[in-house]
């Protein structure tokens, strides 16, 4: 019996419908979201990150089912994981390897945002949260290496915790907040462990999921760089763009099953990838009276280590260390180019963003290679040619000449 | 045409009462979530039993030989105790020249061990045996004109992560990555007893 003015006509669709809005979602999010249809190679990498964290989140529930947090436990049920739990091994490898393709993945999704300007207005805010992502997902990673407790873990937590000491006054008391004891110890490994499988994650998704609504609110750029909004049809749909489904979900499925490809390579067959994925001394357990020949972070984060090492201060290089992670926030209004792709713009911000990726790379190199002679003066000289694109940008994105933006979106380059 | 008890009319709203009761209700909220926030900030502050266990160490100075470096743990520090050969103390100001910071200015130290020895006695030297670059562990080279750190080496501690190197008063030479000299701990000495953990005036002979 239907209450007055409900039919039964339609059937659970239309009941679900009117409880919970699932086809104005659909519609909305998918066939109703048109993006530009110029998309390329570069625009596979936000959707992978997405297919990353689904790995990372199902891997790390597992892993967290067999893992003993403790500093006399964690190293013992790593092991346990990996040689007595049935694919154990694989679950572990899959989380691991994870870890350094969500920043594969993250890196090339950022170089795709200088490369078309996407972090251009109106993608201030989306650009944020992007960068915010990237700051969780650093914390997620650096805790999320801890946890093993090998010796590795043990001395790169004490290398980094040690550069909050370098802060005025407060320092050497927020170091001791932070490890809840006079050095890295059970407290810290306790508190790492919750961070990063319930605070950092729960963070992560917020932030995905604001990242993705800020993206719906202002529509993705495009190789281009042209605002297909700008430029509707007769029936008030942009004449440039295609609806994101079936199109981009059929040119997603195509990214991930490559991407999926590559990563099961790793994970079956070079799962430490040469100790860049898993550094050798993490084999060991934690010794707090015998550190690592060489210590290095994870491949991600030396960029940032090699800019830290660089300089001859200890607090001026934990400053740069920060301001080289912080300049990336205010891309938005360092750029005052009037184009936003760099099909448009000059050979001043091309080489400049060259330069910049050279840099980055160099110093991603010199970070995992050890603090002396050579190494040191160029890795200065590539910390100074790191900050000079975000330094300088304001003034050569000014002087740089620029060509005509067409109307509408090209297929082929120049 | 209202019902009672439902204000319909704009104008008998006092706003400048609403604006008050909104800014006091925010403010008590404020204070609220600070005071709520405490013992949850608190908690990561180092345990009792953390504390407990920071407590001063004693260790037994018969133990120690002329020359001998022994490392025991405390608040999770390796501290060096060196028994410093008496030659080499006398050698220490010949390094001054070639240091960062010879007077100790810079660097963290009980001001009992702010002198060219960095100790209260000059045959014994305690130290936080952690470089002060980025926490790995200096390894004690004494002999002067080591093989691997050349001739005019004179004697001290090597950190093999990124080559600091300290004289044998664990001062930083000028060219290490580290900027300050190697940290003492507060200690006293009582006879053969040295406390690692305490300040005091005992023990300054």
């Amino acid at each position: 019996m239907a209450a007055a003015g409900e039919t039964n006509r339609g059937g659970f669709r239309v009941w679900l419908n009117k409880r919970l809005p699932v086809d104005k979602f659909v519609s909305d999010q998918l066939l109703e979201y048109y993006a530009p249809k110029n998309f390329n190679i570069w625009y596979f990498f936000g959707s992978l990150a997405l297919v990353v964290l689904v790995i990372q989140l199902l891997s790390g529930i597992f892993l967290t089912m067999f893992y003993k947090v403790g500093e006399s436990t964690a190293f013992d049920s790593i092991e346990f994981i990996r040689r007595e739990i049935e694919y154990g091994w694989l679950i572990q490898y899959i989380h691991s390897t994870g870890a350094s393709a969500f920043f594969i993945v993250v890196y090339l999704h950022m170089f795709r945002a200088l490369l078309y300007g996407s972090y251009k207005a109106p993608r201030e805010l989306l650009w944020i949260f992007g960068m915010l992502i990237y700051l969780a997902l650093m914390a997620e990673a650096f805790m999320g290496y801890v946890l093993p407790w090998g010796n590795m873990s043990y001395w790169g937590a004490q290398v980094i915790v040690n550069l909050f000491s370098t802060i005025p006054v407060f320092g050497p008391g927020l170091v001791e907040w932070i490890r809840g004891d006079y050095g890295i110890a059970d407290a810290t490994l306790n508190r790492f462990f919750a961070l990063h499988v319930v605070a950092v994650p729960l963070a992560i998704i917020l932030l995905v999921t604001l990242h993705l609504v800020a993206l719906r609110q202002v529509g993705s750029n495009n190789p281009d760089g042209i605002e297909i909004k700008e430029n509707k049809g007769a029936d008030g749909k942009p004449v440039d763009g295609i609806p994101f489904h079936p199109y981009y979900t059929i040119k997603d499925i195509v990214g991930i099953g490559v991407f999926l490809v590559l990563f099961c390579i790793v994970v079956f067959f070079v799962p430490t990838f040469g100790g860049l994925f898993l550094e050798v001394p993490n084999f060991d357990p934690a010794n707090p009276l015998s550190t690592p020949e060489h210590i290095a972070p994870s491949w991600y984060f030396t960029p940032f280590y090699a800019i830290l090492r660089a300089v001859p201060d200890q607090k001026m290089g934990a400053l740069l260390m920060l301001l080289s992670v912080v300049a990336w926030f205010f891309l938005p209004w360092l750029d005052r180019s009037p184009v936003k792709s760099m099909r448009y713009r000059g050979w001043w911000c091309r080489g400049f963003l060259a330069m910049f990726v050279i840099s980055f790379l160099a110093l991603m190199y010199l970070g995992l290679a050890p603090a002396e002679g050579i190494y040191v003066t160029l890795a200065r000289i590539f910390s100074v040619s790191y900050f000079a694109f975000f330094v300088l940008m304001p003034f050569y994105t000014r002087w740089d000449r620029v060509k005509p933006v067409p109307q509408r979106v090209t297929f082929h380059h120049e | 045409m209202t019902d009672a008890g439902v204000v319909a009319d704009d104008a008998a709203v006092d706003l400048s009462r609403r604006k008050f009761l909104t800014v006091a209700t925010s403010a008590t909220a404020a204070v609220g979530v600070v005071v709520a926030a405490t013992p949850f900030v608190a908690s990561w502050k180092p345990s009792e039993r953390a504390r407990a266990m920071g407590a001063p160490l004693d260790f037994d100075l018969s133990k120690l030989q002329p020359g001998q470096l022994v490392t025991v743990v405390w608040r999770k520090q390796p501290i060096y105790i060196v028994s410093r050969p008496n030659e080499l103390v006398g050698k220490l100001s010949a390094n001054d020249a070639s240091l960062k910071d010879p007077q100790s200015a810079a660097s963290d130290q009980p001001e009992y061990a702010k002198n060219v020895m960095r100790s209260r006695r000059a045959d014994l030297l305690v130290l936080v045996g952690t470089c002060t670059h980025l926490g790995c562990l200096p390894k004690q080279r004494f002999e002067p004109g080591d093989a691997t750190l050349g001739a005019d080496w004179p004697g001290g501690f090597f950190c093999p992560c990124h080559g600091s190197r300290f004289d044998l008063a664990g001062r930083v030479f000028a060219g290490s990555p580290a900027s300050t000299n190697l940290r003492i701990p507060p200690y006293i000495i009582n006879g053969n007893t040295l406390t690692i953990g305490v300040d005091g005036a005992a023990g300054a002979a």
